[in-house]
């Protein structure tokens, strides 16, 4: 089986994050950035199937030029190879010009499967699995915490608020996960080494055929107007238990109306 | 007016859900309400009335088993040919999983930008979005085709403006693309009685500190007095003690209640990441140290297992 896994950097969601002041873009300069941790979980369960049934493992990255270590870093739990793609004009895409550029970069790596994380850490939008499917005439199966592949078909468990519901298709698809689908491993000491010497191709927006006023911001569908820091919330009465916390919690729950 | 489609999300069990109200009184800001209802046969049967008391002018109903049997991609396809014919000032859904996924679909078809996670929306379709773990307030707009946003659950304070809707059913023409994703079973794991996490006024969520998946039950009786939903932190649930689909946190619900109670939670910013907009946070936690009390209204520095159940039992005692 053919599996592309789609691989997002994003900026550490455990240090402090922001938007560019100059053209309110995520800030990815400053930043520490990481691979999107839920796409972890997509590239191993990539893994998983390719271990089960066979096939080969490439990861799919847009980004800039420094998303290039979290493709290593990819690599280096043991995908066969990577495409990067790379070109200024992407500079402040939205997810619908995003959903273009990668649908046309998994038309021509003609994905059996597209595994990816069920959400970034930074956007935490959740629209490109149906947004490739929808361009790409191909099935989404989204929000999955159990993925069985037999053959051609695919059944996911999708989580649901009251449950889950079980939701079955054929080869192609794209299947989004959540963190509960397995467990990560941790790249090998052999695998970095390894990593650094699989292939990785650079795709610009002429490869692809999409033409740069389609994307970046120019073409972006949606515009941020301005951004400003939340003020801190500051920690109100806190109180040593001397055996009558319970009793202070729920004075103080009288006081603002909950009891 | 122009008319705006409000996307209505309900249940069997408890009918139209509260973030549907919140996006009829939106609506009301910008325009005639519509609300759309996509289901199966009879889906809108049990809502009018609800839907009317919010002031919904119009139901279009879309009933066929066929957009209950597909994931997703039926209901996109019938909103889309619905946005092509009326032209709406703008298409509200409420950011749930199967919002957002809908609203995704809705982009491509039209070519049409896209907000989510929206916590507030002015006339002229300026939208407000918390960004980063709730550090950072966006204000955005759609710059191509027509408004298009899913609200956050709990942005806005539903309030009733009776109309009596008109009911127009839409015809449901579906390709072979809509009918890709068969859902094949659909299995309920939650006992019926608690408001749904995100859309729960008192929230009660238990950590690391509870213990194990037994102790929730002291979790759940103070979310049960309260009136609350029940959630947990990541560390709770990696550890098996509460199911993932209450998980609270970066990579879990994230959610704006009027009351906030974290019981046994350190409050890594994994966890304050889905919970630091709430209204009024309160904290029970044995380590003074723990971020959480740097959030908290009102903390206890104390073991929650002498804590919250001498607080159930003063609740008890002054209802």
């Amino acid at each position: 089986m053919n599996i592309v896994v789609l691989v997002k950097q994003v900026p550490d969601s455990g240090a402090d994050r922001s938007l560019r002041s100059d053209d309110n873009t995520v800030d990815r300069g400053s930043a520490n950035n990481v691979i999107n941790e839920m796409d972890e979980y997509a590239i191993e369960e990539a893994l998983r199937i390719k271990e089960a049934h066979g096939g080969e493992v490439t990861v799919l990255t847009m980004g800039p030029e420094k998303a290039a270590e979290s493709i290593r870093k990819a690599l280096s739990m043991g995908p066969d190879k990577a495409v990067h793609v790379l070109d200024d004009a992407l500079h402040g895409s939205c997810a619908v010009a995003t959903s273009k550029v990668l649908a046309a970069a998994l038309g021509q790596l003609g994905a059996d499967l597209v595994l990816c994380g069920a959400e970034s850490t930074d956007g935490r939008v959740q629209v490109m699995p149906h947004m490739l499917a929808e361009r790409l005439g191909i099935a989404a199966l989204t929000g999955a915490r159990k993925l069985t592949v037999d053959g051609t078909n695919l059944t996911v468990e999708r989580q649901t608020e009251e449950g889950y519901e079980v939701v079955a298709a054929s080869t192609p698809a794209v299947v989004s996960v959540w963190d509960t689908i397995n467990e990560v491993r941790y790249p090998s000491f052999k695998g970095i080494m390894a990593a650094k010497k699989k292939p990785v191709q650079t795709l610009s927006l002429a490869d692809l055929g999409v033409s740069a006023d389609e994307v970046g911001t120019a073409g972006a569908t949606s515009a941020v107007v301005e951004h400003r820091r939340r003020p801190p919330r500051s920690g109100g009465e806190r109180f040593a238990d001397d055996g009558t916390g319970g009793v202070k919690l729920v004075e103080f729950l009288a006081t603002e109306k909950f009891v | 007016m122009a008319e705006v489609l409000v996307v209505v999300e309900a249940t069997r069990e408890f009918g139209v859900k509260k973030v549907t109200l919140e996006l009829l009184t939106l609506a009301r800001d910008l325009g005639t309400p519509s609300a759309v209802v996509l289901g199966g046969p009879g889906a809108a049967a049990q809502l009018g009335e609800k839907l009317g008391e919010y002031g919904a002018e119009k139901i279009y109903a879309a009933e066929h088993e066929e957009i209950d049997g597909y994931l997703v991609a039926p209901k996109a396809t019938v909103l889309a040919e619905l946005v092509r014919r009326v032209q709406p000032a703008a298409v509200l859904l409420p950011s749930s999983q199967e919002g957002k996924e809908i609203a995704a679909r809705l982009a491509v078809k039209l070519d049409n930008g896209v907000l989510t996670d929206v916590v507030g929306l002015a006339a002229d379709g300026t939208a407000t979005q918390v960004a980063f773990a709730g550090s950072t307030i966006v204000t955005s707009k759609v710059t191509r085709g027509l408004p298009l946003v899913t609200l956050r659950p709990n942005s806005v304070t539903p309030s009733a403006a009776p109309a009596t809707p008109a009911v127009e059913q839409l015809d449901v023409v579906l390709g072979e693309a809509d009918k890709l994703a068969r859902v094949t079973d659909r299995v309920a794991e939650q006992k019926g009685s608690r408001p749904e996490l995100t859309e729960a006024s008192v929230v009660v969520s238990g950590g690391r500190g509870v213990g194990n998946a037994d102790n929730f039950k002291l979790v759940e009786e103070l979310a049960d007095l309260l009136g609350g939903a029940v959630g947990a932190s990541r560390a709770a649930v990696d550890s098996g003690f509460y199911p993932h689909q209450f998980q609270v946190g970066q990579t879990g619900k994230t959610v704006s209640p009027q009351l906030y109670v974290a019981l046994g939670i350190s409050g890594a910013i994994q966890h304050r990441a889905g919970m630091q907009t709430s209204k009024t946070i309160i904290a029970v936690d044995k380590d003074p140290e723990a971020p959480i009390f740097e959030l908290a209204d009102f903390g206890v520095v104390g073991d929650l297992f002498k804590v919250v159940p001498q607080a159930a039992e003063e609740i008890r005692k002054r209802k």
